[in-house]
């Protein structure tokens, strides 16, 4: 029972750092259909952003700095990654689309391999809270993974009040719902789309900060951004709810799958997750239903 | 420009449209006849490679660009044919069977996997494809007792009729009459009626199944030929590299395929052969850059990120591909001097959306 519950808190928190992955391709997929590949390399180039602000050889900034630097400027990344790469080629097959963010993944991990003082080592960011424990009654639950779970609870707030009630939040709402729709109604839907894409690489970030005392910083890191696919799928591509669940339900099944059952099951735990899952509703647990029209 | 004047039914079913065809392809095929003489051994190598990955080329065209459904696990396709070849060897199995039993096992798994394919659309395929390389990568390396795990496999020359092919001409025989084999066979595939019914159901699965095209039926048999192929791509692979583990069959090894048929152009079988001689020779093309640039310019990290954006330009600029591009020159001069430059302009279609309202 013991081992259970240390081994939900830890899937639990493993899962939210899956569900921002996941909210990230989920929040650009609702806007411009596009699925971006590219988003744990995102991820990856935020956490190391994060690590030139916090760590003591380069700015050696305070935490809370370095996690407002990574994230103003991969929003900035984020949104020059749009406009540059992405708009040219919207409305072309989604699959050529695809392909395009593949192509961003593989440039933003070979700079980061070329630029001096990131390379391809492994880093640690400097947390405020790595070492201490809380002995709940038997239940060993390091403040690591309960901070994780707070940030991402606290971050799922903020974009859910961003969302109901900025007018920057319904925009992009109203874009992701009906392009045409919204441009008629005097959004810029372009420019919205750069944001969105801005945002969904804040997420990303924000991601890879929380990922970094696990993993730790490296140039690889971005490989479980393919970990987050399951969980934007098993949630369905277009549902925000759906990204965090299905990163939840990932991030478990993956704790469990390394404890209960033999070696090798734990890697491939989300894939087989995803394919029961499509078998059952092709489009995902809150994927949108329904056919296409003619 | 070239006008045929079409005076005999025969002339529709004839592989050579024109003197032209028959001129270069004849050319063609005698360069790489002689290659043995005019190359050397390195480039002797690149021409195997190039020849294994323009198989598995077909294969993804066959899927993707002719039949439009997206695939990121074709290295597991690779992965089975090479695996096969590697055991069926070690059993002694003459090369025919076990080649043709590559191919059957790759098409087997190819038709498991296409499945879901037939409820499955866009990126919901890709990622189940995706989901299922890694299993059969994972599957590989735990499977110990069978394939070796991470230890691999060894392979030994191929034996043709107690013919040893040891020398790099006569297995670049092998893949060269393989590869001629495998085109002509996707050619008469595509203009056959199963092909019509491949290009109607990525043209529009809506309109294929009210022209009586039987949609499970032929992505399935799409995805059977495409693993098929990929699977004797696969199998000269392994005999290529004399020893496969499953580090060799990730993911981004379906990347670096799917790469081939976006770089080649997507919906041309030239395609295919055009992006696997790029595909091939770009790594080669930047360690040889990087012995001229000075160090400090040429960092480890350099290949992904001329990969990368070899993959981004092209996209926006060339979306046809290597093909199209030669498409144009060669429309160029034909019209010339009344090329026009949007000739080629694709249509923007903001409007079209894979989304259901």
């Amino acid at each position: 029972m013991v081992d259970l519950l240390q081994l939900l808190v830890a899937g639990v928190s493993l899962g939210c750092v899956y569900a921002l992955v996941a909210l990230g391709f989920v929040l650009i997929y609702k806007a411009t259909e596009t699925v971006n590949f590219a988003q744990g390399d995102l991820m990856m180039l935020g956490a190391f952003f994060a690590l030139t602000a916090s760590s003591p050889q380069m700015l050696n900034w305070p935490y809370w700095a370095a996690i407002l630097f990574a994230v103003v400027v991969m929003t900035a990344v984020g949104m020059l990654a749009e406009r540059l790469v992405i708009r040219p080629v919207l409305g072309q097959p989604a699959f050529t689309v695809v392909m395009i963010t593949i192509g961003v993944g593989y440039v933003v991990r070979g700079i980061v391999t070329m630029v001096p003082g990131w390379g391809t080592e492994t880093y640690q960011i400097p947390t405020p809270f790595v070492e201490d424990v809380w002995k709940l009654s038997g239940v060993i639950l390091p403040v690591q993974q309960l901070m994780v779970i707070g940030m991402t609870a606290g971050l799922c707030v903020l974009l859910y009040l961003f969302f109901r009630h900025s007018t920057l939040g319904v925009a992009m709402q109203a874009t992701s719902q009906n392009q045409l729709a919204a441009y008629y109604m005097g959004i810029p839907v372009r420019r919205v789309n750069m944001m969105i894409w801005g945002l969904s690489a804040a997420v990303a970030a924000f991601a890879g900060i929380l990922l970094a005392p696990v993993t730790f910083v490296h140039s690889n890191m971005g490989y479980l951004g393919l970990k987050a696919f399951p969980a934007a799928v098993v949630g369905g591509f277009g549902s925000v709810p759906g990204a965090v669940l299905g990163g939840l339900i990932i991030g478990v099944v993956e704790a469990l799958a390394g404890f209960y059952l033999p070696e090798g099951f734990k890697d491939v735990a989300a894939y087989v997750v995803v394919l029961v899952v499509l078998l059952v509703w092709p489009s995902g647990i809150f994927g949108e239903t329904g056919r296409k029209k003619v | 420009m070239r006008f045929i004047f079409k005076t005999d039914y025969g002339q529709d079913l004839r592989l050579i449209k024109h003197s032209g065809h028959a001129f270069w392809y004849g050319l063609l095929m005698l360069v790489l006849l002689a290659a043995p003489w005019w190359a050397g051994e390195y480039v002797m190598t690149q021409l195997q490679f190039i020849c294994i990955y323009s198989i598995v080329g077909f294969g993804l065209m066959i899927l993707t660009g002719f039949t439009g459904q997206v695939s990121l696990g074709h290295a597991a396709f690779l992965a089975v044919g090479a695996y096969t070849e590697a055991l069926m060897q070690a059993a002694g199995v003459p090369f025919v069977i076990s080649i043709t039993c590559a191919a059957l096992f790759s098409a087997a798994l190819g038709i498991i996997i296409g499945l879901p394919a037939l409820r499955l659309k866009g990126i919901y395929l890709a990622i189940a494809t995706l989901a299922f390389n890694v299993i059969v990568e994972e599957i590989i390396t735990r499977w110990h007792r069978l394939t070796g795990g991470n230890e691999g496999k060894h392979l030994k020359p191929v034996d043709l009729f107690g013919w040893k092919l040891e020398s790099d001409a006569e297995f670049y025989y092998l893949c060269l009459a393989l590869t001629v084999l495998c085109c002509l066979a996707c050619i008469n595939l595509l203009r056959s009626p199963t092909g019509r019914a491949f290009v109607a159901i990525r043209d529009s699965e809506i309109s294929a199944s009210c022209m009586g095209v039987n949609l499970a039926w032929y992505k399935t048999m799409a995805f059977a030929v495409s693993a098929a192929l990929t699977g004797i791509g696969g199998a000269l692979y392994g005999h290529k590299l004399a020893f496969i583990s499953p580090e060799q069959f990730t993911l981004f090894q379906s990347i670096e395929l799917i790469t081939i048929v976006i770089l080649g152009g997507i919906g041309f079988l030239h395609g295919a052969v055009l992006g696997a001689a790029f595909i091939i020779v770009l790594p080669q093309a930047i360690s040889i850059a990087k012995g001229w640039l000075p160090d400090a310019f040429a960092p480890a990290g350099l290949q992904a990120v001329v990969f990368g954006l070899v993959l981004i330009l092209f996209i926006i600029f060339e979306p046809l591909g290597l093909y199209g591009r030669w498409l144009k020159i060669r429309t160029w001069f034909e019209l010339f001097p009344f090329y026009r430059k949007g000739m080629f302009r694709r249509q923007k279609s903001y409007t079209k959306s894979e989304r259901v309202r």
